[in-house]
């Protein structure tokens, strides 16, 4: 296998693998259950577009996509700031269910 | 010859980064509460995202391109972590709880021995 042909194929496999991790990125946004779980999902959120990007930037050589890297990580950087500082602010919300369940009782619901 | 290594460096970096990318989003998903989970998002999938940008600098045929690669990883090193640490302050300090299981919370315990004190 040569050098070009072991890229090609490795570009593909990620881009499979960056698509299921937002899936299930996507998966931990709807179910919350409180608001700081789906700040952090968001965040996680964009680093996985920003690993989308720097791998269409390698499977397509053009020069503007570590631009729209960066900027996106600086939007993502600043987003949680400002969530995280509504957070604090606001305390914690009443209606939320803030009881953690154990992972096996939440599977069997 | 140069050529072809940087390839098969660039290939590895990329699978290696979207498994940490998916082993950050199953954490992500499979971890009981809020403090566990931002433990597997902000480590590895920064790492994930990092080496893949890695990756880019090491493809790409213009110095400039490179450069602007490694500056934007040294960014994410830095800020990644001022957020996550930001985020887990505001929702201890909003109430949010730990997981039932959890052994200790020592920031619980030294802001108790701080309003102890005075």
């Amino acid at each position: 296998m040569t050098g070009e042909v072991f890229v090609q194929t490795s570009i593909v496999i990620a881009f499979g693998l960056l698509s299921l991790s937002l899936l299930l990125t996507v998966l931990r946004v709807m179910k919350g259950p409180t608001l700081p779980d789906r700040v952090l999902a968001l965040d996680m959120l964009v680093s996985v577009s920003i690993g989308f990007i720097a791998v269409t930037g390698i499977a397509t050589h053009a020069a503007f996509n570590v631009d729209i890297a960066i900027a996106l990580g600086l939007v993502g950087f600043l987003a949680t700031v400002a969530f995280a500082r509504f957070v604090m602010i606001r305390g914690e919300s009443p209606e939320e269910d803030n009881d953690v369940k154990d992972p096996p009782s939440e599977a069997k619901q | 010859m140069i050529d072809a290594l940087s390839n098969y460096i660039a290939g590895i970096l990329i699978l290696v980064g979207a498994l940490f990318t998916l082993t950050a989003s199953v954490g992500l998903l499979r971890l009981p509460d809020l403090y566990t989970r931002m433990h597997a998002a902000s480590k590895a999938g920064t790492l994930g995202s990092c080496v893949m940008l890695l990756a880019l600098a090491l493809q790409s045929s213009d110095g400039a391109i490179a450069l602007r690669a490694v500056a934007g990883v040294l960014f994410f090193l830095m800020t990644v972590p001022i957020s996550s640490h930001l985020l887990a302050k505001a929702s201890h300090g909003a109430g949010y709880r730990l997981w039932s299981k959890s052994k200790r919370d020592d920031l619980q315990e030294a802001q108790d021995a701080a309003d102890d004190a005075t």
